[in-house]
């Protein structure tokens, strides 16, 4: 968000625009980097995975805890988020302005945040002062106060986001494609919350969520920088061996997407469109996932050569960003994808996008594509993981997807062995009688 | 925002507090190595090894930006540079996409006010075929109108997606006119105006291409896994080849317009649910400053706008609770002048004036009594452990020094700016102060909520 804001501050346009988070397959590092990976486990039997770098006297840690916004209690929506904000606005006996003063003294830098189905954090700082930033960290994760004049701030803050995201069609458009998609469910929910869920929420809202999401049982470590598995294996114990060893998630239920098939239509004035669509998808730990990760690439995936970046933008020129993607959730799987384009030619463009799933659940992709899309993913593999920060968010997925660090090793092999009849099968599977959700925001002309 | 060494590391939300007097925290801060040779032909090439993964960066500059466009042709720069993509006689798209693309290589370009960029990121082996692609796409592009006009429109689409829907860019492109001039370079859209850009066309984006695009206004970086040598030998053996343009002259901008007082932009739109107040003025850039006053401009925004426990957020934000966002930028780099300035979100309720009238007492007390000692020590802890952060990733490397460099930064400037942050003397941050939080020649820009008509 913040690096989005100031590229444009910085007044800098891009060919092409920042595409949506990748699917979970894409993360990993290359399989030179596999051996240098350690499994290191505490004297108190938490687990860290480490990359050792000495080239620069920096420390990047990341960590995640199963359970994100969708553990927040109803009514109390944007409990995680507003948890984020809070956990370095003072700690132990810090408050929120010694806490900051104690990370700007050292140029220690923390943050947290909240997803559907994950409550994470990352720490980066310089190695000499490796003691302080843990100690800090232990602190913001262990003991957040809560104070009354921060959470009140930071509720402000986010109040704020809410309203300006209430009038953009990107947002709206989002809102009422996951409303619809989940009603009644977790997923249907705005993980910032509403204008009332967060004027609701209290300290004591924030202390019971924190105990119910921050223990031991579902935390994931990754550590890359200058240290070593005997120096980290007690510091893991220091900063997190006094959380609770379990935690309390309440199960979030198993969903499909609903709504397919039908259309909505939300005006706002606006000179474009917004348009997000959805339809069934797959879950991560599916056999299908692999060739429908493969699948994707060609539909509406990174680069120019995507079906829909080519039909959409390339030969029609109505639109600057259009996209698909893998929405892989704990409870849920979908494809998801979107455009922005003129509203007097909205629905070409939609229509233009349907016929591409109809002709790839049809036809499936050609040799050529199939071909073309192994050798990108193959060969993206070493791109995936070039900083600290990277590397180290790289290493958490990998642990949540329940895989091992040989899976660097395997993984482009399960891409390579990705047959044309594999793409056709799932094609048919994702796409043979593809019933969209979509969304559209904005005063799309015959729609 | 070229010479500062901060282009592309992320904003902290989260820091501050007068506390112990840091020590010197960064005793010895690691400085990239990075080497630089010119070509016969004019081009400059600048290499950034870094070993650590087998992969590269590869990008090409030109010292071309939307403020080198001819009056009425708005938006030229950043069409051509979509443009670029449409192939050329030795290599028809999608040729140069397919071989980055069968790589696993990802590609993009950009363009700003004072340069255009183009890069890939990919395995090292492929180097010498990039630099084959990108020399030829330096002179030998191909266009006809059956690829011109679809892309003309999907740059109208994309002023839609950024400006046009939005009522802060709208009120963003409004601020910068005001700011600079109408008709000056930086006061007109990068993306240019939706008028001008409807009626740029195959032989303006030609036209702009001869003009502009040659080994002698380029600058080539490269970052990543290969040796200095080596990317010298492979750019004489491709873009050596090109020739040289003697028409291409050196740069200059024009001076902002002045203004004798503060003048005020308000952009009411009924889609605003959160009002925001801007003030900014013109004040020197790294190019244009005398020595220290660039440097005293990134401690101050630093000091005061960058962390909770600066003088803007916590006095409008925690303590006084008028605000629900407040800090305080400097843009710094650019080949003519640069930018500073202070903004504020207002709590409900909370009156447009009041907030104003809180921010001009900020503002007040800065110019009147500076900083002290120990928030300058902080902030440049903060500043230089950046530029210790930036090195964990090639492609910022390879856009910091590109940025710099084509907003006439030399190489010198870019490596010795830790020394240099650290050298300046509160004496010389406080001597800008006043002139810095001056904001009675500024322009402020405001964003409300349209009533209803």
């Amino acid at each position: 968000m913040h690096r989005a804001l100031s590229c444009l501050a910085a007044g800098i346009l891009m060919m092409t625009p920042a595409l949506t988070a990748p699917a979970a397959a894409q993360n990993a590092i290359p399989a030179s980097q596999a051996s240098r990976i350690e499994r290191v486990v505490s004297p108190g039997g938490i687990e860290a995975w480490l990359v050792r770098q000495t080239h620069l006297p920096v420390l990047a840690v990341s960590f995640a805890f199963r359970g994100g916004s969708a553990q927040d209690l109803p009514g109390r929506e944007g409990t995680a988020n507003l948890m984020a904000a809070l956990l370095d606005e003072g700690a132990g006996d810090l408050d929120s302005e010694a806490f900051n003063g104690r990370l700007q003294d050292r140029a220690i830098e923390v943050s947290f945040s909240a997803s559907r189905d994950l409550f994470s954090g990352s720490l980066r700082t310089l190695t000499e002062h490796r003691a302080e930033a843990l100690d800090l960290l232990r602190l913001a994760l262990t003991r957040p106060r809560f104070d009354t004049a921060p959470l009140e701030r930071m509720r402000q803050s986010v109040l704020a986001s809410v309203r300006r995201a209430s009038t953009n069609a990107g947002s709206i458009a989002s809102d009422n494609f996951w409303a619809t998609a989940f009603p009644g469910h977790p997923y249907g929910r705005r993980g910032a919350g509403t204008l009332d869920s967060v004027t609701a929420i209290t300290a004591a809202d924030l202390s019971a969520l924190h105990r119910r999401l921050l223990a031991r049982d579902h935390l994931k470590v990754a550590v890359v920088g200058d240290i070593t598995a005997g120096e980290l294996a007690p510091l893991l114990d220091m900063v997190f061996g006094s959380l609770p060893a379990k935690s309390e998630l309440t199960p979030v239920p198993e969903a499909v997407i609903a709504g397919t098939g039908e259309r909505r239509v939300i005006p706002l004035d606006v000179p474009q469109a917004t348009i997000s669509f959805g339809l069934p998808g797959l879950k991560r730990d599916d056999p299908d996932f692999i060739p429908a990760f493969v699948l994707n690439h060609i539909l509406g995936g990174g680069g120019f050569s995507s079906r829909l970046y080519q039909e959409v933008r390339e030969k029609r020129g109505l639109a600057y960003s259009v996209s698909s993607g893998l929405a892989a959730f704990d409870a849920a799987g979908l494809v998801t994808g979107g455009t922005s384009t003129r509203n007097d030619r909205a629905a070409e463009s939609l229509a233009v996008i349907t016929a591409e799933l109809k002709r790839l659940g049809a036809e499936g992709p050609t040799e050529l594509e199939l071909e073309q899309a192994k050798r990108y993913l193959i060969g993206s593999w070493a791109l995936r993981f070039e900083t600290s920060t990277q590397i180290a968010s790289n290493l958490i997925r990998l642990q949540l997807d329940d895989l091992q660090p040989d899976y660097l090793d395997r993984r482009n092999g399960l891409i390579e062995a990705v047959s044309l009849d594999d793409v056709r099968r799932v094609a048919r599977r994702l796409f043979g009688d593809p019933k969209m959700l979509v969304v559209v925001v904005g005063k799309p002309e015959g729609m | 925002m070229p010479m500062t060494r901060r282009m592309f590391t992320t904003v902290l939300s989260a820091l501050a507090a007068p506390a112990l007097l840091p020590p010197a925290a960064v005793a010895a801060v690691p400085v990239e190595r990075a080497y630089r040779h010119v070509l016969a032909n004019g081009l400059e090439v600048v290499a950034i090894p870094d070993h650590r993964v087998p992969v590269v960066t590869h990008m090409l500059w030109y010292k071309v930006g939307s403020a080198d466009e001819e009056p009425g042709k708005s938006g030229l720069a950043h069409f051509l540079e979509h443009l670029l993509f449409k192939g050329t006689t030795r290599n028809p798209a999608p040729v140069f996409s397919r071989a980055i693309s069968a790589a696993g290589g990802q590609e993009n370009a950009f363009t700003s006010y004072d340069y255009t960029g183009y890069f890939q990121r990919i395995a090292r082996e492929q180097l010498p075929v990039m630099m084959d692609f990108e020399a030829d796409r330096m002179t030998g592009l191909v266009l006809t109108d059956a690829v011109v006009l679809p892309e003309r429109d999907v740059v109208l689409e994309e002023r839609r997606q950024r400006i046009d829907n939005e009522p802060g860019a709208r009120l963003g492109e409004r601020m910068q006119a005001r700011l600079w001039g109408e008709t000056h370079p930086y006061g007109i859209p990068i993306i240019g105006f939706e008028h001008e850009i409807r009626q740029l066309n195959l032989d303006d984006a030609m036209a702009f291409y001869r003009r502009h695009y040659a080994p002698n206004n380029a600058i080539l970086v490269v970052a990543g896994d290969v040796t200095a040598d080596t990317v010298f030998r492979l750019a004489a053996e491709t873009y050596g080849r090109m020739d040289a343009n003697p028409r291409i002259a050196d740069r200059t901008r024009p001076p902002a317009i002045g203004r004798a007082t503060r003048e005020r932009v308000r952009l009411a739109d009924q889609r605003v649910r959160q009002p925001s107040l801007t003030h900014t003025h013109v004040v020197p850039s790294y190019r244009s400053a005398r020595p220290g006053e660039a440097e005293a401009l990134e401690v101050l925004s630093q000091v005061i706008g960058s962390s909770p426990n600066g003088a803007m957020y916590k006095t409008l934000v925690s303590d006084r609770q008028l605000a629900v966002s407040a800090g305080c930028f400097y843009a710094g780099s650019a080949l003519g002048e640069g930018r500073f300035g202070i903004h504020a979100a207002p709590r409900p309720g909370v009156s447009i004036e009041a907030l104003e009238a809180a921010m001009f007492e900020v503002a007040a007390r800065v110019a009147d009594a500076g900083v002290r000692d120990d928030e300058i020590a902080r902030a440049k802890t903060r500043l230089i452990a950046e530029s210790v952060y930036s090195q964990d990733s090639q492609a910022s490397m390879a856009r910091m020094y590109g940025a710099a460099l084509t907003s006439g930064a030399s190489m010198e400037d870019l490596q010795q700016w830790v020394e240099r942050i650290r050298a300046v003397s509160r004496e010389q941050i406080n001597a800008m102060a006043p002139r810095a939080f001056d904001f009675s020649r500024a322009v402020t820009g405001e964003l409300a909520r349209a009533e209803r008509s």
